[in-house]
């Protein structure tokens, strides 16, 4: 890391940028998103300190990307100009309403701290640390959900309020701190898993729930998808309200499918025999193990998400695991059966000609099964050789509009998203 | 009429059929108002189309012709968002109620959007399914209304609003183009173009054709009624319920004006004396309802709660259930005229703010009976007043407004449910910087450049924030037949 005394400690734009508020220094090739490295790293202090930021950049015409801990930051298509990096991690702060269970959370805050300041109070933020390391401000740019939105709903769900800086510096807000609230346009929907697109997250405020008395995890391994497809159907048609339904194949390994419940100790043993008894072969255990609400693959790898209509998440992923195979690399599946959301990885190394036929295959199974299937990240390999990360999109055309309202100078990651947005 | 709305009906008798149309003055009074009937214009032109290709066609001509255009369900709504203009045109989706598949294996229903919200419920029910958000005005209420409103219930506050249940559109925008977004999948690729359309009001477009998700009836329900002496008793027991990690589905109260209304409307025969009644509806895995219905039935008594009811079966459960659904319409009974409120307040705040709505109350002579969904903090204060006394209407506007003040100062919202529609437009303000608003105005230009679709609804105009809010009388007439219950 360069000091903030170093190349830009005495060039004006920099002067600029730290006369809004924050801490300034020079990009440097570990700065680099998907390639592009910064000419500025800036961090403000706060979340007004982030819209003088924000209108000093667009005064100078910077190009900006913002990130957190920069788990995720070369997510999407590489940006089309990167020349300001907004570093968010001193945008911290938790505050937590515990008897109105509902925390507002500063966007740079560890998505770990969090957890554990709610855990201090018998409470969780009920979305899952799918990427260890990253920040409230990354997990929502990036739109991340795990194996509990088949009971409490994807990230979406679980925000109640927002506040962002739109390209120019101007903040907005949206929604509130109560969990029940109609007014005015819910515009965390858009910024939802917007990369960063549309605005700056500097705040988000999350209803949350109460940790659970007791858990346990039901797990049982199919010889074929049919027989995983049948037993995502007999639970979810069973009223054993369960909190995930993951299924989990990796590449070299056999096909699980785990079936999460929380709740009361005194109901929780006869839940898990009613969900062992419709899986034959299930073992159960007080956790589920470590790790399995994580994304498959390695850190780096190529990741696939899958979504399709539930009843589909088998044959997807089957389907996904062909394609891998018959492009002569192979595919880890992991994701929420119960809501037909899966993701695969790809090794990071992979040959990219062999990744693109990958995705490709796996679109065309995904698509025949009346889903979308997305490529969230692409290793340079395949970044290289060239991909579409997105296949078709319906509602494109209101997207670009969105953005062009948003953002007319396009300065926020041009390029990274969905049609060049 | 317009001369230039005039021009267009021989066209959209082309698009939806001579039926299709409605001119006469008669007949287009009868769409005037929605569920308030004190915001009332007459509408420049009917339409009832019946399918995708005709709304769009409408909705062409519309944006061709710089004419404005209003959606319109059952109009059951209670923030005048389907408030007609008498220079536009409005679109009723009353002809487009096909239910187009009940799909159990995905647990997805795909519907047009007159359908009637239960009635997704009781194509989905012999298969063990049920759509979960279920607004008071259930029975006649529409699916895309409820798409526009984004609408709750009594239920939401364990299951969420209409916008955690909607998995694809198809959409027709104010330029006439017709998207499909999502679909059975739980997501799509791109912007998250469904979740920020719903609860939109109908200013952004039409919803022609909506998939949404049906949820397994649980195993058990169990409904607890506890009679306290005092709110302040009966918001200590929420506190408590919610404090000890329970969600139930349902958590109302009433207090004890609104429960003299019930009683005198319905004979609901809720415990004499009750300065509050807390209902708590439980549901789930049996285990588990058993075994928070027991803490739940200790914590009521522990607050103070003089008599506790449950109910284990439909029936008894209905029977719970009668006073706290009539309610609203029971206001009639007690009071010549009132005016309905809908607002929001961080649930520790309730007790603190019911106290100050009741010295509001006695500060200004204007009576004010409290019945809400206390699990989220949902109030719905009904503010009666004689509109025969000089003055009182004022003064009733006045506690009203005063109502959504404290919502506001508390951390809460001006709206938990109704929605902002026409109604509440000019307290947007209150809630929202003009920074805020100017980013929900990009948004909705981006949908609708020319700012014809449903004009002066959810954000505030200059035209229109000068006048104060007006006052209902009387009930809508859905209530008065029997036929709907609000809120």
């Amino acid at each position: 890391m360069t000091s903030e005394d170093g190349p830009a400690g005495t060039d004006p734009v920099a002067a600029d940028l730290r006369a809004a508020g924050a801490r300034v220094r020079g990009g440097t090739p570990g700065d680099a998103i998907a390639g592009r490295v910064p000419r500025y790293v800036a961090a403000p202090a706060d979340g007004a300190a982030a819209g003088a930021l924000l209108a000093a950049a667009a005064r100078h015409g910077l190009a900006s990307v913002p990130r957190g801990n920069g788990t995720k930051a070369d997510w999407g298509a590489p940006p089309l100009r990167c020349d300001l990096v907004v570093d968010t991690t001193d945008l911290t702060g938790i505050d937590h309403a515990a008897g109105d269970l509902v925390a507002a959370v500063g966007a740079g805050t560890p998505v770990a701290d969090l957890a554990a300041v709610l855990a201090a109070a018998g409470q969780r933020l009920s979305a899952d640390p799918v990427v260890a390391g990253s920040t409230v401000g990354g997990l929502v740019a990036t739109g991340l959900s795990g194996p509990r939105r088949t009971l409490h709903g994807p990230l979406r769900d679980l925000t109640i309020g927002m506040t962002t800086v739109r390209a120019d510096g101007t903040p907005a807000s949206s929604g509130g701190r109560v969990v029940k609230n109609v007014a005015g346009y819910d515009l965390a929907k858009l910024h939802t898993g917007a990369l960063g697109t549309l605005g700056l997250i500097t705040s988000v405020t999350f209803r949350l729930h109460p940790l659970p008395a007791a858990v346990r995890a039901v797990s049982a391994t199919a010889a074929a998808p049919a027989t995983a497809r049948a037993w995502r159907h007999a639970v979810a048609a069973s009223t054993t309200a369960p909190t995930g339904v993951e299924l989990d194949w990796p590449a070299d390994g056999p096909l699980t499918l785990r079936v999460l419940l929380e709740g009361a100790e005194d109901g929780i043993e006869a839940r898990a025999a009613e969900v062992a008894a419709l899986l034959p072969g299930a073992a159960t255990t007080a956790a589920p193990p470590p790790g399995w609400a994580a994304l498959p693959g390695a850190p780096g790898a190529t990741l696939l998400k899958a979504a399709v209509p539930p009843d589909a998440a088998a044959d997807a992923a089957a389907g996904v695991r062909a394609a891998a195979a018959a492009a002569g690399t192979a595919a880890d599946v992991r994701g929420s059966a119960a809501a037909g959301v899966l993701f695969a990885a790809l090794p990071a190394g992979a040959d990219g000609a062999a990744a693109a036929g990958a995705v490709d295959g796996a679109r065309t199974a995904v698509a025949a099964l009346g889903g979308s299937l997305t490529v969230p990240h692409a290793a340079p390999p395949l970044r290289e050789h060239g991909v579409d990360l997105w296949g078709e999109v319906p509602g494109l055309a209101l997207m670009r509009a969105i953005k062009d309202r948003f953002d007319p100078g396009r300065l926020l990651a041009p390029g990274r998203f969905a049609g060049g947005i | 009429m317009p001369d230039q709305l005039h021009a267009l009906i021989p066209r959209l008798r082309e698009i939806c059929g001579d039926d299709g149309v409605v001119t006469d003055p008669m007949g287009r009074r009868t769409y005037a108002s929605d569920g308030i009937p004190y915001h009332a214009a007459d509408p420049g032109v009917v339409v009832l189309p019946t399918s995708t290709a005709q709304v769009a066609a409408v909705l062409r001509l519309c944006a061709d012709n710089g004419v404005p255009f209003v959606p319109r369900g059952a109009g059951t709504g209670l923030s005048a968002g389907a408030l007609p203009r008498t220079d536009g045109v409005l679109v009723v989706t009353s002809r487009m109620r096909r239910i187009l598949e009940i799909d159990t294996a995905n647990e997805r229903a795909v519907v047009e959007p007159g359908v009637a919200n239960l009635d997704i419920t009781r194509a989905a029910a012999p298969h063990g399914y049920y759509y979960a958000p279920d607004p008071s005005s259930q029975q006649v209420c529409t699916v895309g209304g409820n798409i526009a409103e984004n609408s709750g219930g009594a239920h939401c506050l364990k299951y969420g609003f209409t916008v955690h249940h909607v998995t694809g559109l198809v959409v027709v925008t104010p330029s006439g183009d017709t998207v499909r977004l999502g679909g059975k999948a739980a997501e799509a690729p791109g912007y998250d173009l469904i979740g920020a359309f719903v609860g939109s009001e109908g200013t952004l477009g039409i919803a022609t054709e909506i998939t949404v998700r049906l949820t397994r009836a649980p195993q058990k329900v169990s409904t607890v009624l506890a009679a306290f002496a005092t709110m302040d008793a009966g918001g200590a027991a929420v506190s408590a319920i919610i404090g000890a990690g329970v969600l139930p589905a349902a958590v109302e109260m009433m207090d004890a004006l609104s429960i003299e209304a019930a009683e005198a409307a319905v004979a609901c025969g809720y415990p004499p004396g009750a300065g509050a009644v807390l209902i708590v509806e439980l549901d789930g895995p049996t285990a588990d309802v058993d075994a928070q219905f027991a803490e739940v039935t200790r914590m009521c008594r522990e607050a103070g709660a003089f008599e506790v009811r449950t109910a284990t079966d439909a029936a008894e459960r209905a029977r719970i259930w009668k006073g706290r659904k009539s309610a609203f319409a029971a206001v009639g009974r007690i009071s010549p005229a009132y005016i309905v409120q809908d607002g929001v307040v961080p649930r520790t705040a309730l007790p603190r703010v019911l106290r100050r709505i009741a010295e509001l109350s006695a500060e200004s002579g204007i009576r004010v009976a409290n019945v809400f969904h206390a699990g989220d903090g949902n109030l719905h204060p009904l503010v009666l007043f004689d509109d025969t006394e000089p003055g009182a209407e004022e003064r009733a506007a006045e506690v009203s407004g005063r109502i959504l003040d404290l919502c506001i100062e508390a951390g809460g919202s001006i709206t938990g449910e109704h929605g902002v529609g026409i109604d509440k437009a000019c307290h947007m303000p209150a809630m929202f910087s003009a920074d805020d608003l100017a980013a929900m105005d990009l948004f909705r230009r981006a949908f609708d450049p020319l700012g014809i679709a449903n004009p002066e609804k959810l954000l505030p105009t200059p035209r229109l924030c000068g006048e104060r809010p007006r006052v209902a009388k009387g009930a809508h007439p859905l209530v008065a037949e029997g036929r709907a219950e609000l809120f």
